[in-house]
């Protein structure tokens, strides 16, 4: 299986998650901001960074760019998207998913190891968890405050459209402890810590990160077999 | 595509100064007064500057001399001192390139270069933190990139007035905001660095950077403009007038002189071009189409041009009408000495050219031919068609040497004789108790949480040991595991009294740093921080901070690489302390072997190694708790340290380890908190003499380490086999800190000591 990891310029963790990608077992393909073109892969990850340097706000540009215009309407159809960090924000820009990244509480950058709680297990990206699972994976980030307003995060907690949520309270001011979130068939998912930086012990936190990858590789592994 | 070539510009305009300043011109009127010494040139230099041209400069090349003849280009008060640092043959057998290059090269094996440098920017930082410590970010990513290397990882190493100054209150956060912003965006891990505090820097605060590259060995760049018709090319970000002056005014002069005046001469940085910048050239790199590369820091163009045109054999032609300018009201000595961030120039065959372009188009860099490289070994710029600079590169490159007045300064007897055995010593557990808790929740101290929390240590995906461990360890090679080590460490204290030792003890405490997490020490580069060279008493400092260094590196057998000076760090006639700050490199065959300094794990022996001496002038007890500096400091000893780091990266090899950790600033007392604190458990310790010494003292060549359950036997052979003094003196677990018959302090409480202190000072 192959899974497409777009580079914006300004992404940083582009590497970081091809590599998750590689120890979960599948492929990772090099997708390019101004083509639009994704390769056909089977699923795609908006990595962490700072896309077009995140001028005007984050992930207002990237949204526009070529590759988002192929990205957008295939994901609608079905196509499994994670957005990691910036790739969050890009999501939330292009209404994948609703409501958007603020400025932190403190006001302030923070690089943190967070222990989040996994509460849908039914996500193409989360299945491999159990429900309430504990994570331990790096938060890191100057605008990763999720908000949105009371009748949408009403929607998302009757629908069970929130993923993950930081067990030990948001460090960034996060509305309802919210640390990511789903579109309405589960397919696109939103995380503002960075789990491809939890894929072993010896350079992160855990290995706890790595879920999320195997998760939708596996569902691949599956239908294949 | 923002590509442009040579001559695409618009057609020369009757210059909007009236008349251009040309050689021409400059021959024809000798006598014309020229502000010289505005630009920071003495009356001496300008002569000079006048008999090797053998006429009047123009005014553009009054520009280009006065920003690289200024003791920040041209180290022309430190220079006759730093040539000490030149390693001799048995120290530099893993350098494949040293001082003198944008920075230094070390073989780590495997086929893998690793270029790191240090540098200041400390001025810059104090007049506008945030935007001072990000261009001292991205100005040395830029050295290492310049290499032809790829920036892994950058450290700073910070210290400041008082913690509770008012004025820390505006320069520390703006400084961290700066480089988290900066490093953040540029997606570099920040391993490390230093915090620390003191009067003598409130008004010049010491912003070091650090940043390390890695290569295969046949990427290695130089800074050489070769081949007659080459084209010149500069990329990047537009020329705008930013720190116009900078260079040669800001960084050389103190800041009670008209500092209102230059204060619009820091720069601005914008981190996403560098982004771009770093990986356009990468990609130019791996196409193999530059010759030669030099990025854009201090003096902007005119040092690039210069330099560029001195490393090479030829000479070089600029077209000034051709630079992109932000700006276009700059005439041709603005142009000169604009310290725009994020530029680059390089040299490339004319062939390579249109591909240059292209692969700049992609990463949206715009790229400009702006010359080529001649045969005439002269550097000519035109202006509107007319010649404004017509030079021998060398001269302007290599500037003056000064040989200025030493004299050891007039309160150092005093200094020595201020005996810290004299201080009155807490007398009992409850004292030794309090004392280690007051230490522990200084700002010096203290968990640094607050600061480094703020930069992004995991981007990269190759971070294995950062932040509060005693080195920054990075993976290099993933399938084999060889990695690197990183730590910086100076201090102030320690040089005041006695700037040969202290800086050997910076040294070593940095060599220390890597060893401890298994690694191989290699390689050192430097970055030293005094006052005013035109004080005699501050060029001795800086001569027995170079000849300890030099002498440290010979005993230890690994040589300087490179690294920066940075004088005139004063308020009046208050220096700051001498503060060499010494990055070491090292190098572990398998990072998956590394040693954190956390006590993790249950029921291991804790062994201190090294000879406890009652050592205290200087120390942080002194300091901390008497407000005192004086006597003597702590003695260097550099075969111990060897022996030290031979026996650790040797049990590290074998496994034998489960933390180790070294012991400086407050010595074991300090060490054994933050070992238990870091890996969350106790300690139960037995002194093995007297407690306020074993606690307290900052004995060089110690660190404690705690060998695998079951393994001490093992290790304590090794030891042996070292040469190195080891004792048994507890057991990690439990949930407080026991100093047997002394005290017992719960880890809560340790930890609320510990982490209360910066943000209740910074927020």
């Amino acid at each position: 299986m192959r899974i497409g990891v777009v580079t914006f310029p300004g992404s940083l963790d582009d590497q970081d998650a091809a590599r998750a990608v590689r120890y979960a077992g599948a492929r990772p393909v090099k997708l390019w901001h101004a083509d639009r073109d994704l390769r056909g892969v089977d699923a795609v990850i908006l990595p962490g960074g700072f896309s077009y340097g995140d001028y005007l706000r984050c992930g207002a540009i990237a949204r526009f760019s070529p590759v988002m215009s192929e990205l957008v309407p295939a994901a609608r159809a079905g196509l499994p998207v994670l957005g990691i960090c910036n790739g969050f924000q890009i999501l939330c820009e292009a209404h994948l998913l609703p409501g958007a990244l603020t400025r932190n509480a403190g006001l302030r950058f923070i690089t943190r190891d967070v222990r989040l709680t996994v509460e849908n297990t039914r996500t193409a990206w989360t299945r491999g968890y159990g429900a309430g699972q504990e994570l331990t994976i790096p938060l890191k980030s100057g605008e990763g405050a999720y908000t949105a307003d009371e009748a949408t995060l009403d929607e998302l907690e009757a629908t069970g459209r929130v993923v993950v949520r930081y067990a030990a309270g948001a460090p960034n001011g996060a509305a309802r402890g919210i640390a990511g979130i789903c579109g309405e068939t589960g397919g696109v998912v939103g995380l503002m810590p960075h789990p491809e930086h939890a894929i072993e012990a010896l350079t992160g936190p855990s290995g706890d990160g790595l879920g999320f990858f195997a998760s939708v590789a596996g569902a691949f592994a599956k239908a294949a077999s | 595509m923002t590509g442009t070539s040579e001559g695409e510009e618009s057609a020369p305009e009757a210059s909007e100064m009236g008349c251009t300043d040309t050689v021409e011109v400059a021959a024809g009127t000798p006598d014309q007064p020229q502000p010289y010494a505005e630009l920071g040139l003495t009356a001496g230099e300008y002569r000079k500057v006048r008999e090797v041209l053998g006429r009047r400069p123009t005014a553009a090349e009054l520009a280009l001399y006065s920003v690289m003849w200024s003791e920040h280009c041209s180290y022309k008060s430190s220079r006759v001192h730093l040539r000490k640092l030149a390693p001799a043959p048995a120290q530099s057998g893993a350098l494949l390139a040293g001082i003198g290059s944008n920075a230094g090269v070390v073989d780590i094996g495997q086929g893998y270069a690793v270029t790191f440098k240090i540098e200041s920017h400390n001025h810059p930082s104090f007049v506008e933190p945030h935007q001072g410590a990000a261009t001292g970010v991205g100005g040395i990513v830029r050295d290492i990139l310049a290499m032809g290397a790829r920036p892994v990882a950058v450290m700073d190493a910070l210290r400041f007035g008082p913690a509770d100054a008012p004025d820390t209150g505006r320069v520390l956060p703006g400084v961290v905001s700066g480089i988290s912003f900066y490093g953040n965006c540029l997606g570099l891990p920040n391993i490390g660095g230093e915090l620390a505090f003191d009067p003598c820097y409130a008004g010049n605060p010491l912003v070091n950077a650090l940043c390390v590259g890695v290569m295969r060995h046949g990427d290695l760049k130089a800074a050489v403009a070769r081949g007659a018709g080459n084209k010149v090319i500069l990329f990047g970000s537009r020329t705008g007038p930013d720190g116009i002056g900078g260079a040669s005014v800001l960084a050389s002069a103190t800041f009670e002189e008209a500092s209102a005046a230059k204060r619009p001469s820091v720069q601005v940085g914008d981190p996403f071009m560098e982004k771009l910048l770093v990986e356009c050239c990468l990609e130019l790199y791996a196409a193999g189409l530059v010759e030669g590369i030099q990025d854009l820091g201090a003096a902007g163009v005119a040092c690039a041009t210069t330099e560029l045109a001195a490393g090479g054999s030829g000479g070089m032609r600029v077209s000034l009408d051709a630079v992109p300018l932000r700006d276009p009201s700059l005439g041709p000595a603005e142009i000169l000495m604009s310290e725009s961030q994020e530029r680059m120039m390089a040299v490339a065959a004319p062939a390579s050219v249109p591909a240059f372009l292209e692969i700049c188009g992609k990463w949206d860099v715009e790229a400009t031919v702006i010359g080529e490289v001649t045969g005439d070994g002269r550097l000519t710029m035109t202006w509107h068609g007319e010649t404004v600079v017509d030079i021998p590169p060398g001269t302007a490159a290599d500037g003056p040497v000064c040989r200025r007045p030493i004299a050891r300064p007039a309160d150092a007897g005093a200094l020595a004789a201020r005996d810290p055995a004299a201080l009155p010593r807490p007398a009992g557990g409850a004292a030794l108790r309090a004392d280690l808790l007051a230490m522990l929740g200084s700002a010096d101290l203290a968990d640094k949480t607050w600061v480094t929390e703020q930069y992004d240590r995991y981007v990269g995906g190759n971070t294995v040991l950062a932040m509060p461990e005693d080195g920054g360890v990075l993976r290099i090679d993933e399938q084999t595991g060889l990695g690197i080590a990183l730590a910086t460490d100076g201090n102030g204290r320690f040089c005041r009294l006695d700037p040969y030792q202290g800086t050997q003890l910076a040294l070593s405490e940095a060599y220390r740093n890597v060893a401890v997490t298994g690694a191989r020490p290699v390689a050192v580069t430097n970055c030293l921080n005094l006052g005013s060279p035109e004080d005699p008493a501050v060029m001795w400092q800086l001569a027995e901070a170079v000849r300890g260094l030099a002498d440290g590196c010979a005993a230890l057998s690994i040589p300087v690489t490179g690294g920066n000076v940075s004088l005139y760090n004063q308020t009046g006639t208050t220096a700051i302390h001498p503060t060499p700050v010494i990055g070491v490199l090292g190098v572990l065959a398998d990072v998956r072997r590394r040693v954190p300094s956390g006590f993790a794990a249950d029921g291991a022996d804790i062994m201190l190694l090294g000879r406890t001496r009652p050592e205290f002038g200087g120390s942080a007890w002194a300091h901390l708790l008497h407000g005192h500096l004086g006597g003597r400091p702590p003695e260097p000893d550099l075969d111990a340290e060897r022996r030290l780091a031979g026996l650790i990266a040797a049990a590290a090899a074998a496994g034998l380890l489960c933390a180790a950790h070294d012991l400086s600033d407050g010595g074991l007392a300090v060490a054994l908190a933050e070992s238990c604190l870091s890996g969350g458990r106790g300690c139960r310790a037995e002194l093995p003499g007297e407690a306020f010494t074993y606690l307290f003292a900052e004995s060089a060549a110690r660190a404690v380490a705690a060998p695998r359950p079951g393994l001490a036997g093992e290790f304590r052979s090794l030891c042996d086999e070292h040469g190195v003094p080891a004792e048994r003196i507890g057991v990690t677990g439990g949930d407080s800190l026991d100093i047997g018959g002394c005290f017992s302090i719960p880890l809560a409480e340790l930890s609320a000591a510990h982490t209360r202190t910066l943000p209740a000072l910074f927020g």
